[in-house]
């Protein structure tokens, strides 16, 4: 990663738990836990991504994470894009469904509020800005204002961390690692 | 998600008013993305609207002008959120202003 402070700039503490890590995964420590745990009284955004991500939503755990893949994606972000693909995959058995959204929005097989709200989070990332116009479809589709709001509060965690993942190089890392990465994910969360 | 506010807000806070290395007016001017010096202006304006676009060299160029990695990895963050502070602002404002016509 670069600055190499984010490699090789943690407390002990945060080195002894990556230590834990490879011992129990058996894989290299991902470049998003080293940031997590990089001076998290500084950043340290994990409860705010894991309050949008799994705090109480009419929006699934699954159809989150696509979100998540999806504004990865805006923001041109390998690593992101691999992570939550992984993840939202593993959360509906169903990679195949999380690869033809990213590939073709319009014609996936996924409900039409996701995919108006999909269409508008896209928006956001690439254009950074939307306009009340932008958001009446996604009402039109069948969205409630919550749930729109809630898509939001992934978008923000996500166009932070996927932002990030890019300044500071974060490697792609094994498959391997991915889904490990994403079975930790899905029961433990952001912290 | 009354608690994503708080957090948000709590988060904007620390990054900019927290203890840190870098002077504040540095990290909130590259929140905004705006009233930055070379080279620490290219590496934010790319961190905030193209981050893929971010290099080796440009991390190089601010470590040369004397910046320290604490320092960079804050200015970093703040264009970050900032950016995304703003998105989000604005997609909240359109949200209200769709539901208000309804």
């Amino acid at each position: 990663m670069r600055p190499a402070v984010l490699d090789s700039g943690h407390r002990l503490s945060a080195r002894a738990l990556f230590a834990v890590i490879r011992l129990m995964t058996r894989q290299p420590v991902v470049d998003a836990v080293k940031l997590a745990f990089y001076r998290k009284d500084f950043y340290g955004a994990g409860p705010l991504t894991n309050e949008a991500m799994r705090g109480p939503s009419q929006w699934s755990v699954g159809e989150r994470e696509l979100m998540a893949a999806f504004v990865a994606k805006a923001n041109e972000c390998p690593f992101c894009i691999a992570a939550h693909s992984a993840t939202s995959g593993l959360w509906y058995g169903d990679d195949a469904k999380v690869a033809a959204t990213l590939a073709d929005l319009d014609t996936a097989h996924i409900d039409e509020p996701l995919r108006a709200t999909l269409r508008v989070l896209g928006k956001l990332s690439r254009e950074h800005s939307v306009e009340g116009d932008d958001i009446r479809p996604v009402l039109d589709a069948g969205a409630t204002a919550a749930q729109i709001e809630d898509a939001l509060a992934v978008s923000l965690a996500f166009n932070i961390t996927a932002r990030l993942a890019n300044a500071f190089d974060f490697d792609l890392a094994s498959p391997a690692a991915m889904t490990a990465g994403a079975k930790h994910l899905l029961k433990r969360g952001y912290g | 998600m009354t608690d994503v506010a708080r957090l948000h807000r709590e988060l904007v806070a620390r990054v900019l008013g927290g203890d840190a290395t870098a002077p504040r007016e540095a990290r909130r001017a590259a929140f905004d993305n705006a009233g930055l010096d070379e080279p620490t202006r290219t590496l934010v304006e790319k961190v905030a609207d193209r981050s893929y676009s971010v290099t080796d060299e440009d991390v190089a160029a601010a470590r040369a002008a004397g910046f320290s990695e604490d320092q960079i990895f804050e200015l970093m963050v703040c264009a970050a959120v900032g950016a995304a502070d703003r998105q989000y602002n604005s997609a909240m404002a359109a949200l209200a202003e769709a539901t208000g016509r309804r």
